[in-house]
């Protein structure tokens, strides 16, 4: 969860997620930083994320993520 | 609603651009977002650079200026045009009508229908099923279809998800019978009970502009915007679009008997990058016969997306040969469709940039 984490500190360096339990509705991550989340998951995994996976329930926890990205085929 | 048109064909395409180009990289700074956070989208979402028009330029200059392009060009005549429709999210005024101004404007006979059809990012194809159920009362009449949209004067410019997408522009598409064509099958939906995933809450009747309904608030997100703007809810047309597109397309392939390889061009409609890469990766569609560029170049045009594209990328193509193309339009309403046409052998399908 390590790798996460450090994207997290990428892109919003502002927030400290650990102490969020919901990403999505406590505002720490919008629309437009999932896509940019999804897109360093793919680089770094070597995955593609099925569109209809990029939906908010899918990036509000730490372990909602991880589930996303092995459903995906991601090794996590 | 499904169904096969028979004996029709499109017989041209003029695509109609903005003169002035705005890019992102200077814009940047106008949104509230950190620089860096924002340049990260440049390349995921094809924020680049996207056209729009002049303080003075409305909807119905891109048409006429369209339509006397075609008059100039001998590529119509006026006697031989029955319908003008103008499909549009920014007419000039209520009233008149921007199909009776070019009709005026331009001195049509009085036996041309006139029409508006206010649609958005689907009006391609709601324009040319109102085409095509037309020419079956209008023998060796023709359609003249415009398409256009000067949106951006609706859109704030401190609005990081909607303005760097902002792109103005037009099409016009002739259409005509043919008794020769091969049938053009297509299928569309609509929901209404999504309707407000994309709007623009203040101009009309219930919510009149008004000095209140202009003021910039801050949503809560880093974006400024009014009531009096256009404002669409970025995850919900993303999960809109790629939940209802795959299947539409799907059954458009199976219902004229054609598999995904049969088709030469997928043509759709230009959202931004990151939604058209997510679609071709859920359809398995080579990179090669699908464009998703026009957004990064011109913005999203609405409604004259689908010509745009055929306009910038197939141009000398089309006048020349024949392809099979898969066409599909979705956005507000929430309207979606697809379309299987074999389009080609026009007598022009051109891209100008007017001084608008």
């Amino acid at each position: 969860m390590d790798i996460i984490k450090s994207f997290f500190k990428e892109i919003r360096p502002e927030f400290d997620f650990d102490e969020s339990k919901n990403f999505i509705q406590d505002g720490y991550l919008d629309s437009f930083d999932v896509i940019t989340l999804v897109n360093m998951i793919e680089e770094k995994f070597g995955i593609t994320i099925d569109g209809l996976d990029i939906i908010p329930e899918n990036f509000c926890s730490y372990d909602s993520i991880k589930g996303m990205i092995s459903k995906n085929g991601g090794k996590i | 609603m499904k169904t096969v048109f028979e004996g029709k064909k499109i017989s041209g395409i003029l695509g109609i651009l903005p003169e002035n180009v705005y890019y992102f990289d200077d814009e940047v700074n106008n949104y509230t977002f950190p620089v860096k956070q924002t340049m990260r989208l440049k390349k995921l979402m094809g924020f680049e650079s996207h056209r729009m028009v002049k303080k003075d330029s409305f909807t119905s200059d891109l048409c006429i200026f369209g339509a006397e392009y075609l008059l100039k060009k001998g590529y119509i005549d006026k006697e031989e045009i029955g319908a003008i429709i103008v499909v549009t999210l920014s007419p000039d005024h209520f009233l008149p009508h921007i199909s009776n101004t070019i009709q005026g404007e331009l001195d049509f006979s009085e036996d041309v229908i006139c029409l508006d059809i206010a649609q958005g990012c689907c009006g391609f194809l709601v324009g040319l099923m109102q085409s095509f159920l037309l020419l079956d009362k209008l023998g060796n009449k023709k359609v003249l279809l415009f398409n256009a949209d000067v949106l951006s004067k609706k859109i704030s410019p401190k609005d990081r998800n909607d303005f760097p997408l902002a792109g103005d522009g037009a099409a016009v598409t002739v259409i005509e019978n043919d008794k020769t064509a091969e049938d053009i099958y297509y299928t569309i939906y609509m929901d209404g009970k999504r309707r407000n995933v994309l709007r623009i809450p203040a101009g009309g009747f219930r919510l009149p502009n008004s000095p209140e309904t202009g003021e910039l608030k801050d949503q809560g997100d880093g974006n400024f915007r009014a009531l009096d703007h256009m404002h669409m809810d970025g995850a919900d047309v993303f999960n809109f679009v790629q939940t209802e597109v795959p299947p539409c397309i799907d059954e458009i392939l199976d219902f004229s008997g054609l598999k995904k390889d049969d088709i030469d061009y997928y043509l759709f409609h230009q959202p931004n990058t990151f939604m058209l890469q997510k679609l071709r990766e859920k359809l398995e569609i080579d990179e090669e016969k699908i464009f998703s560029d026009l957004v990064r170049k011109y913005g999203n045009s609405s409604g004259a997306s689908i010509p745009l594209v055929i306009t910038d990328n197939l141009s000398k193509l089309m006048k020349k040969e024949k392809h099979i193309c898969c066409l599909s339009a979705f956005g507000s309403g929430l309207a979606w469709g697809a379309m299987v046409i074999n389009l080609g052998m026009m007598k022009f399908c051109d891209l100008v940039i007017s001084d608008l």
